[in-house]
């Protein structure tokens, strides 16, 4: 299939998200579209698949314009579409998930069990991509759940093009390399793809053309080659210091020490397993893993909010069993939560309140329990101005600002305030490339001022650029502690249960990995 | 949800940017009344419930209904039957919850005083108070993501623990009053503390236990009331002693006329009310409270502990519906509480709340309105059903609570942000 896009333009009131927007999708082309956060990716792509209708403009197959009414005439027009959040029926089967919305029947609504279980067979033959159609879709690993998703979107009746929005978010390594290669077979046998991403090693590694989207407008028609650097800076519209620049950690005394630490579920699940890990004062310790693995719990149990089964903890030197998360906060820990909608914005609350949810009972923001909306302002406009957080004033609730800048309030808060420790969980997740360089330099400054920081994250980029000290997580124990010279495959191998001294094995690109956490461990 | 709304509102939006860009007030405001904004939709909700109303009304007069079967022969019958008797209800509710224009002739004749007059307006005002406490109670429960089915139990704790101290201390007025309005705030507060304390500590959820808890509150009143220490001496009913004269709460304009019940339980209200609107909007208790209603998880994160802001605004909730039943015992009922005392004021409550969409200044229109509805259902019986002023409130609620069948049935758009419902978490 040839998708043409001529002049489309999404307009929402006043705001235009797309903007005459040209794209030319050749049939078995990869096609990359690179963004940032808001740039108009879903939008577009939300108008490819007909869940909104275009403003203006023409979206034309091979040759021929057409128009959605919704997304049934999208796929019977032959697109696909892969949603970043899965929308699988987790107790259903791969199969009934597949047929989901076009059921077979045996006539009179008599669901037939054979057939579904046949076009699942089929489509994972005619593409090489192996399922057993009677798994249960909530017990398979994440990587494998996207696979049920790909053949699902390519069971339509005749679907030639793919749209893969934000594909490797939840991936492990392994994962993200055999769905690089499922797209290069997909390709060959005539399939188009665009690929929505903002990693840009993805991007070089598969597509065969680059289109860069900012603003709503197209900027860049790039090839693969382009360098990283360029690519970065078309979607930024500015130069972007892709590497971080620090000189070497200048470690002090230990600030997080934690010894043996077990933390069993509710379900009875050891998370974590006798885990050991020390940070010192002026490093950063990336910790590697695979999302599940007991990450959530190790940074929830350093703030108090998990009660430890047994084990120690000790930050700043001073075992903190029996002190209240307060009690830590107030003493110099600070915290970055993986989930920042969950776990570390009010939504509804202003930004001027987001950023004293942790001392508005300090001074000077509140004296006697009456609070002092003053000094909460004059903190808001302070850090506004010295986080760059841009938003039309402190009152406005923070659910108003983009993603970006929500974690910018998060970072303002936490590097407002004394600490000595810093636990930063997945700091730039859904944070476009300007911002993330931001947060970069603010904890690398963190870490010259002398801090701790233990820098858990599911991107072995961020890890890479910013650790002085790799650690990898795996079923809630360290499995290996390595520098930061060590090669990806290996740091690849120990985040899926092998150890560091296995020679590289080729299976591990086709096999699915080892991986028997749970697999919703990635879901957000 | 906010890509949906747009995605509704822009074609709708597109002619009339083209046409005018700088918004005018006119255009603003008539925009503002086809919205679905929280005050539109309070103010469409009433006009529907009346509306209603007047259909239940002629329904239920048997007289009317006859005319509407032979409508096609004498049209007029039926029509001009309905229109008198909606109106005449109507009216009767307004003059006996605000002003009786009966009394008004008497009046510009001569034949009336200033407290005749005020006579509907003080009902009212008498039925409002324990409105205003309850409405509270629930709504700062609300704040906290908390649905404190309980005020009704809170406050005849409330009023049992002004009760004793009313009459078993002797004390000089300015002690003994205030004593005993805060002995009813401790007894409200300390039950009402209880579903708090049991979510926290076992996770039991506070509607299940606190209906459980209105239950053993209204048998233990019945039960209370018999015993020899409160029952009075001077009656064979089921009445209990009455306050003492020093624990009296005054009335406020007896002195233009006798029948005047309104009392200083009204000034309480109001200023329990002003203490909430201060407590939730500048105290960092009341910053906890909104932390934790809206968002626990990033709460718990920021230090902020979960199951001691439950209880204590479980206490606070509680402790404002035990003021309910202070201004009961020590107010209307001075002379004796019994059973019916209570009446449905904590249930009433929890839509006095809904309908001040949980904020205090909403809550006092809300209770007065309330109260005009209970004046004037009341002072109009036999001639319009008493049940009337249940039915509209009833109605009244439902709207509110479905801003979305209101924005159907009056086609009204979207505002921007999406429909507010309130809820409390947790379901």
């Amino acid at each position: 299939m040839r998708l043409e896009l001529k002049g489309l333009t999404k307009k929402f009131g006043s705001f235009t998200a797309d903007d005459d927007i040209d794209l030319v999708v050749e049939p078995g082309q990869i096609h990359a579209i690179l963004g940032e956060n808001g740039a108009g990716k879903s939008t577009l792509m939300n108008m490819l698949y007909g869940i909104l209708t275009p403003t203006s403009g023409e979206i034309l197959i091979d040759g021929e314009p057409v128009s959605f009414a919704g997304p049934r005439d999208a796929i019977a027009a032959g697109i696909g579409m892969v949603h970043q959040h899965f929308k699988l029926v987790g107790p259903f089967s791969v199969a009934d998930n597949v047929q989901l919305g076009r059921e077979h029947t045996r006539g009179l609504g008599v669901l037939s069990a054979k057939a579904a279980r046949k076009a699942v067979v089929d489509v994972s033959e005619q593409y090489g991509l192996a399922l057993d159609p009677d798994a249960v879709c909530e017990d398979l690993p994440v990587g494998v759940q996207q696979r049920v998703e790909i053949v699902k979107a390519l069971s339509g009746p005749k679907t030639e093009l793919l749209i893969l929005d934000e594909p490797t978010a939840v991936l492990t390594p392994a994962e993200i390399t055999e769905l690089l290669q499922i797209m290069r077979n997909l390709a060959e046998a005539g399939t188009s793809i665009l690929f929505i991403s903002h990693k840009l090693k993805e991007v070089q590694a598969v597509a065969d053309t680059v289109t860069v989207i900012r603003r709503g407008k197209v900027v860049a028609e790039l090839e693969p080659t382009a360098s990283e650097a360029e690519m970065a800076s078309a979607m930024v519209g500015r130069a972007v210091s892709l590497q971080v620049d620090k000189t070497p950690a200048e470690t002090g005394e230990a600030r997080l020490e934690v010894k043996d630490l077990t933390v069993v579920s509710a379900a009875g699940v050891k998370v974590l397993d006798g885990l050991d890990l020390t940070v010192h004062s002026g490093e950063i310790v990336g910790l590697a893993g695979v999302e599940g693995n007991g990450q959530t719990e190790l940074a929830r149990s350093i703030l108090g909010l998990v009660k430890p089964d047994s084990g120690y903890i000790a930050v700043d030197g001073q075992d903190v069993h029996g002190r209240s998360p307060a009690r830590r906060i107030a003493d110099g820990l600070g915290y970055i939560p993986e989930d920042r909608g969950r776990d570390g914005l009010v939504s509804e609350f202003s930004v001027a309140e987001n950023l004293v949810l942790n001392q508005y009972k300090d001074e000077p923001f509140s004296k006697r329990g009456v609070v002092n909306s003053g000094a909460v302002r004059k903190r808001a406009s302070d850090s506004i101005a010295e986080f760059d957080i841009r938003t039309q004033s402190p009152d406005e609730p923070v659910s108003s600002l983009s993603g970006g800048n929500q974690q910018k309030v998060i970072i303002a808060r936490e590097f407002s305030r004394p600490r000595r420790f810093l636990v930063a969980a997945q700091p730039t997740r859904g944070v476009d490339v300007g911002a993330t360089e931001f947060i970069h330099s603010r904890l690398v400054a963190e870490r010259d001022t002398g801090t701790g920081v233990l820098l858990i994250s599911s991107e072995l980029d961020e890890i890479y650029a910013l650790a002085d000290r790799i650690a990898v997580i795996y079923n809630g124990r360290i499995v290996g502690e390595v520098d930061p010279g060590t090669p990806r495959g290996v740091i690849g191998r120990l985040m899926v249960g092998a150890s560091a001294e296995d020679t590289p094995s080729p299976t591990t690109d086709s096999d699915e990995p080892a991986d028997d956490e749970e697999a919703n461990g990635g879901d957000r | 949800m906010s890509d949906s709304t747009a995605t509704t509102e822009a074609p709708a939006e597109q002619p009339s940017t083209d046409q005018e860009s700088k918004p005018n007030f006119a255009r603003l405001f008539g925009r503002y009344l086809t919205e679905a904004n929280s005050v539109m939709v309070t103010i469409y909700s009433l006009l529907l419930a009346f509306l209603i109303g007047g259909v239940l009304l002629i329904v239920s007069d048997e007289y009317v209904r006859s005319t509407w079967s032979y409508f096609f022969s004498r049209p007029q019958d039926a029509l001009l039957g309905s229109w008198y008797l909606i109106r005449d209800s109507y009216l009767s509710l307004f003059e006996g919850a605000i002003l009786n224009l009966n009394t008004l002739d008497r009046f510009a004749a001569g034949d009336a005083g200033v407290g005749d007059l005020l006579r509907p307006l003080s009902e009212t005002l008498t039925y409002a108070t324990p409105l205003i406490f309850t409405g509270l109670a629930v709504g700062i429960a609300f704040k906290a993501g908390l649905f404190n089915i309980g005020a009704q139990g809170q406050m005849i704790f409330g009023i049992l623990g002004a009760l004793i101290v009313g009459f078993a201390l002797d004390l000089p007025i300015w002690i003994h009053l205030p004593l005993a309005v805060l002995a009813g705030a401790a007894a409200g507060g300390l039950f009402g503390a209880v579903p708090g304390l049991l979510k926290a500590t076992t996770g039991a959820h506070e509607v299940i236990s606190s209906i459980m808890l209105n239950n053993i509150a209204a048998l233990f009143l019945v039960w209370a009331i018999g015993t020899d220490f409160l029952h009075s001496e001077l009656s064979t009913q089921l009445v209990t002693k009455g306050v003492d004269e020093s624990a009296t709460l005054p009335t406020l304009l007896s002195s233009l006329n006798e029948t005047l019940r309104v009392n200083a339980g009204l000034l309480i209200g109001i200023a329990a009310a002003v203490f909430t609107w201060w407590l939730l909007s500048k105290s960092t208790f009341g910053f906890r409270i909104r932390s934790v209603g809206f968002n626990e998880n990033a709460s718990q994160t920021a230090g902020m502990h979960i199951g001691r802001t439950y209880t204590t605004t479980m206490a606070v909730s509680g402790a404002i519906a035990g003021l309910a039943g202070a201004a009961l015992s020590l107010g209307v009922f001075s002379t004796g509480v019994t059973t019916s005392t209570p009446l449905q004021y904590g249930f009433d409550g929890i839509t006095v709340a809904l309908l001040g969409r949980a904020n205090p200044g909403g809550i006092v229109a809300a209770a007065l309105l309330f109260g005009a509805l209970k004046a004037g259902a009341l002072s109009a019986q036999p001639d319009v059903p008493v049940d009337i002023s249940t039915l509209l409130q009833a109605i009244i609620v439902l709207f509110i609570a479905a801003p979305a069948l209101v924005k159907a049935i009056l086609h009204l758009r979207t505002p921007r942000g999406g429909l507010v419902t309130l809820e409390a978490k947790g379901w």
